[in-house]
């Protein structure tokens, strides 16, 4: 079985049209990531109970398979009453499973901003929210960004496992092609590729703001 | 509630594969960590590039495209199926190999000039200087991010069920899940349950190394991060 040319012109509207699925997923599922991640990590400085309850909840999300737990939103939440198309799941899913990623990520962006800093916020008689908004985030996040982006990769990388729930993105519209036309060959790695293609080039884009900012 | 002791058996008829995955695929994952890893730092420029290309070509696809292109791709290419499982553990080994090397990489890099040039004027030969010298002081370094690297394979394991591999992920989904539907709450949590209990004796296991491979170097105790 050869290399078909043809065939591959005749699939590619399909794994693009799959590739916008994944896209779109990427860019939702991070935006939730990158704000539930910190606030995530602004309450695990906050008191005892709240701190102690989110970082359990990190932990067991970092410790426990996305896949399984795609299939635990996606099959639990109908029983309480929520009942979210497969790609809202999908992105819920992403977006918490990174979330807990990225308030590591903060964490250390923010364990990195010296003490002084809080003192001179607390001197000021800033308030709370002010000391946060004003003192600490504008120095912690941008050092952070290049690992913030390193998620948004992964989490790209990731998002075929969404299959599982029956999101068409580029592996399910490979899967469905190959499934009658068994010309397994070309979809997998024009899928293989379609990867490759946005995220080596990600991948330098982040690499030279790291060497920009200096990684912590 | 429905049969606790029932679903645990269920899934623990999962456990075998989950475990030979995890186990297999760490083993692998090791192994091509320190090839690919020591080959990026080779003095052939050969070496370097095969590596290089090896390393990014893996992290920059995705593990799931990885699985299904040996699952369904490679039997056209080559004539035959490989086993399930033994697909899994080499796409397991393949892809976070690709990630350990950077690991390994990274740490033979942060040890000290010093100790090469010690163990240049000693006479050691190139091996003895990287066996004796080099890598003792490198695995300390590297030990902690291999743990959150194996956790990441054992969670990558539950991708297997995408290619037939009765492991946990596959009995909750395609036994649990259909026969006791009133209760995916419970199942699905005993099955994350089950992860987060795997997940915790590689950490165990890790940390012991992390302490044993410092006492080697007369670290004693090493910070617990």
């Amino acid at each position: 079985m050869s290399w078909d040319w043809n065939y591959v012109v005749d699939v590619l509207p399909a794994l693009l049209d799959g590739l916008r699925i994944t896209v779109v997923a990427t860019l939702l599922g991070s935006l939730v990531a990158l704000v539930l991640g910190l606030v995530f990590a602004v309450l695990m400085r906050g008191p005892a109970p709240v701190r102690i309850v989110v970082r359990a909840l990190v932990e067991f999300v970092r410790s426990t398979p996305l896949l399984v737990q795609v299939f635990f939103l996606f099959f639990v939440l109908p029983q309480f009453g929520v009942t979210l198309g497969a790609l809202v799941v999908g992105v819920v899913a992403l977006g918490l499973h990174y979330a807990a990623y990225n308030s590591e990520v903060y964490r250390a962006g923010i364990e990195a901003v010296p003490r002084g800093q809080w003192e001179a916020a607390t001197a000021l008689s800033l308030p709370r929210s002010r000391v946060w908004t004003g003192v600490i985030l504008p120095q912690a996040i941008p050092r952070v960004l290049p690992a913030l982006g390193n998620n948004v990769i992964s989490m790209f990388k990731e998002t075929p496992l969404l299959i599982g729930i029956g999101v068409l993105d580029i592996v399910g519209q490979a899967r469905e092609a190959g499934n009658t036309s068994f010309r397994y060959v070309e979809v997998y790695t024009i899928a293989g590729l379609l990867f490759l293609v946005l995220s080596y080039p990600a991948a330098l884009l982040v690499r030279r703001l790291e060497r920009r900012v200096g990684s912590i | 509630m429905g049969d606790v002791g029932t679903w645990l058996q269920v899934l623990l008829l999962g456990l075998p594969a989950t475990l030979i995955a995890t186990v297999g695929g760490i083993v692998l994952t090791v192994v091509l960590s320190f090839v690919a890893g020591l080959a990026l730092l080779s003095p052939s420029r050969a070496v370097r590039v095969i590596s290089r290309v090896y390393v990014e070509g893996l992290r920059g696809t995705s593990e799931v495209v990885q699985l299904f292109w040996i699952f369904f791709a490679l039997p056209v290419l080559v004539g035959f199926q490989i086993v399930p499982i033994w697909a899994g553990v080499l796409v397991l080994g393949l892809n976070h190999g690709a990630y350990g090397a950077e690991i390994v990489r990274g740490a033979v890099q942060s040890v000290p000039r010093e100790q090469y040039e010690g163990a240049l004027a000693l006479s050691l030969s190139p091996v003895q200087r990287m066996r004796r010298v080099i890598l003792p002081q490198a695995v300390v370094e590297m030990l902690p991010p291999f743990n959150n690297l194996f956790i990441q394979l054992l969670k990558s394991t539950a991708l297997l069920s995408f290619v037939f591999v009765q492991e946990v992920t596959r009995q909750a989904h395609d036994v649990l899940i259909p026969a006791f539907n009133p209760y995916v709450f419970p199942i699905l949590l005993l099955t994350l349950a089950f992860y987060l209990v795997l997940s915790l004796l590689i950490t165990a296991g890790m940390r012991a190394l992390e302490r044993a491979a410092g006492r080697r170097l007369g670290r004693g105790a090493v910070p617990v991060g």
